[in-house]
């Protein structure tokens, strides 16, 4: 994907730059507010990262230009702030998702992947197949193996966010957020053991399992044969 | 400033200016008004006077012709304070009376209303008089003038000045001496007050403002500073140990973080050695920056939050959705978790701080349900209820609970008791509820569960 990263910090930059790289990605830097806005305007980005706090123009006012032109491409806004309403802010200014400073670099990254891929026509399928894992939307039903799984309502939001990003990792906050539609952070293992759960319900029995923890950084629900 | 300078900006000062000036407007206006009233009354007894002399003169004139006329004038006109008279024949020449040279044009004006004339009573008097006169034109041509000397008014007007400018002069005098009291005994409280607050911001936040017990308006301003002086004095306490807490709480962690950094590179230059120690100081720094995001919230929150985040939000609903996410971790746990929530109850909140503080009470009730005894039943109870215009939430556990000591104490910063010291947490988690229960202006309390802790949490239902 070809990324914008609007952020003053040289260093910050420079090592989000060459991590993006490494996982495959082509990361062009901006330094501030004004260039970045520009560049943004050009277009050909998947996906832009804007810092909040920007010298020139507030990162918040470079996105809010590019959507009233137009422009949807897909901004995750970092910020150092951490308000109790600065999601809400962000959000509102015409961001997609919103990372706190400081964050791991494996967040940052599961969510620009996610954020990249939401252009794809994915979101609106009512059937998702990982593998012989499939998931119906419409019906709510799940069959692995042409076998049906029974699943709680929980548990199947829960392997719907995961196919949905299929064969990329979904942090534990992003499962927080999408499933339980909270930004907090759980204090324990809350989701691992949700995640285990639905692991024993679906890959339990069957043959190559699916569903991986990614150390570190969270989950990925990945088709064997690819 | 100099001296005057300083008393003339003196509220004392300003307000007596303005009432010595109201007051000497509203004295002047009334003796002038008293005056302007007697003058005309004055006046009219003049005018009446006149007016039934000449209508007696006229009589005597009809009955006795000009000789009774000119009897009566003289017999009159050396009677003593007598009013003035003078007749004349048609040529002006004067046959008695007691008035000497008078003005020809003013014997003219026969029959008008009176005019103020000045005149000589004697020949050879030297002193002007005023008088008021009126003239009348017999049927025979003659003219009859009468009058009387409006010297005494004059005087009486001329005591009436005088006895306003007294009175002004009084009222100043008087208005100078209480605003010379008043202010003093003010500037004396003023001064005082300021004296004292200087002290105390110069840095003994410990002193008071004196209250003198009159109940005064000095009295109830005090006792506000003295509530403000107590606030501030219980922030920046709780500000200093917020600090000497970070730097124990953060230091500690950081120190170890840098350790073990350093020991990882002194050691042989080995992969997994280095990886594994990476992997430490990764998880440590979360850890870290988990504290310190916690910090900030409560910070955060207790600075108050915008109102953008608020809204209308069912607090069972949140609980269920807690449990929901809990419900696992607790059963892996062994612990059971119970809900009672009968009704939704609905407040303006902020649904994020309240599922995290809900969430963090969940947290540590597993955790220290589960640390209860083999007998005890392991099971952490979660209701709501609603309890007039309050909202009541209560999560209770079955563990070793807190004792009564300290239950006040854990709700503060980084504050864990000894029991708890080894496991994993930073001390924030309370804290944190504690601020929410207060941005929502409500209270959080810990009790005895018997045997347990409950923690009840009260928010008003607005």
């Amino acid at each position: 994907m070809r990324i914008l990263l609007i952020e003053d910090d040289k260093e910050a930059a420079a090592y989000l730059a060459r991590a993006l790289r490494e996982a495959g990605h082509v990361p062009e830097l901006a330094a501030d507010g004004d260039t970045g806005a520009a560049m943004a305007a050009d277009g050909g980005y998947d996906v832009l990262v804007v810092d909040r706090m920007l010298p020139k123009r507030d990162g918040l006012a470079v996105i809010e230009g590019l959507r009233a032109g137009g422009d949807q491409t897909p901004a995750l806004i970092l910020s150092a702030l951490g308000q109790v309403d600065d999601r809400v802010v962000g959000l509102r200014a015409g961001g997609d998702d919103y990372l706190p400073k400081p964050y791991a670099f494996t967040e940052l990254l599961a969510r620009v992947e996610a954020l990249g891929r939401r252009r794809r026509p994915s979101a609106s399928d009512t059937v998702l197949t990982v593998g012989d894992l499939a998931l119906d939307r419409l019906a709510h039903t799940v069959t692995r193996a042409g076998q049906a799984v029974p699943l709680q309502p929980r548990e199947f939001r829960l392997l719907e966010c995961l196919m949905q990003h299929a064969g990329q990792v979904v942090t534990r906050t992003m499962l927080l957020e999408n499933v339980w539609e909270y930004h907090f952070d759980p204090q324990t293992n809350v989701i691992d053991v949700h995640i285990s759960r639905l692991r024993a319900k679906i890959d339990k029995g069957f043959g190559e399992p699916l569903l991986h923890t990614i150390r570190g950084a969270g989950y990925m629900i990945r088709d064997p044969a690819r | 400033m100099t001296p005057l300078g300083k008393v003339v900006r003196t509220t004392a000062f300003k307000l007596s200016a303005i009432y010595i000036a109201v007051f000497s407007a509203f004295s002047v206006f009334f003796v002038l008004y008293i005056a302007y009233s007697t003058n005309v009354l004055l006046n009219r007894q003049v005018h009446e006077t006149i007016a039934a002399e000449l209508l007696g003169l006229s009589q005597q004139y009809r009955i006795g012709g000009l000789p009774a006329v000119v009897s009566a004038i003289e017999q009159r006109a050396y009677q003593p304070g007598a009013s003035l008279y003078l007749i004349t024949d048609v040529s002006g020449r004067i046959l008695a009376g007691n008035v000497t040279e008078v003005s020809s044009e003013l014997l003219e004006r026969a029959g008008v209303d009176p005019v103020t004339v000045t005149y000589d009573r004697y020949a050879g008097d030297a002193a002007e008089r005023t008088a008021m006169v009126q003239v009348v034109r017999l049927p025979s041509g003659f003219r009859i003038l009468v009058g009387r000397d409006i010297g005494e008014r004059e005087q009486f007007r001329g005591i009436i000045g005088a006895a306003l400018a007294w009175a002004l002069a009084l009222m100043i005098g008087l208005a100078l001496l209480s605003w010379v009291f008043v202010s003093r005994r003010v500037l004396k409280r003023i001064d005082s007050l300021s004296a004292s607050s200087r002290r105390i911001m110069s840095g003994d936040l410990s002193g008071r403002l004196e209250i003198t017990g009159t109940g005064d308006e000095f009295d109830r301003l005090a006792d506000s500073l003295n509530a403000m002086l107590d606030r501030i004095e219980h922030l920046l306490y709780g500000l200093k140990d917020v600090s000497d807490n970070i730097a124990h709480d953060l230091k500690t962690p950081l120190s170890r973080l840098r350790n073990r950094v350093e020991t990882a590179l002194a050691g042989p230059a080995d992969t997994e050695r280095y990886r594994a120690a990476l992997e430490a100081t990764i998880e440590e720094s979360d850890a870290l920056i988990k504290t310190f995001n916690a910090l900030l919230m409560i910070a955060r929150i207790e600075a108050g939050s915008p109102d953008g985040a608020t809204s209308e939000v069912d607090m069972s609903a949140i609980v269920r959705d807690v449990v929901e996410l809990y419900e696992p971790a607790a059963e892996e746990a062994g612990v059971a978790l119970k809900v009672d929530t009968p009704e939704p109850v609905v407040l303006r909140g902020n649904r994020e701080l309240l599922g995290q503080a809900l969430a963090n009470l969940v947290d540590n009730a597993i955790k220290h349900g589960a640390a209860a005894g083999p007998t005890a039943p392991r099971e952490v109870a979660i209701a709501t209820a609603r309890d007039g215009v309050a909202l009541v939430l209560t999560v209770a556990d079955r563990g070793p609970g807190i004792p009564a000591a300290d239950r006040e104490r854990v709700l503060q910063r980084f504050v864990r008791l000894e029991e708890s010291r080894s496991e994993p947490g930073s001390g924030l988690g309370l804290s944190l509820v504690a601020a929410v229960a207060r941005l929502h202006d409500g209270t959080i309390a810990l009790g005895d569960a018997g045997p347990g802790l409950v923690v009840t949490m009260r928010l008003p239902i607005r």
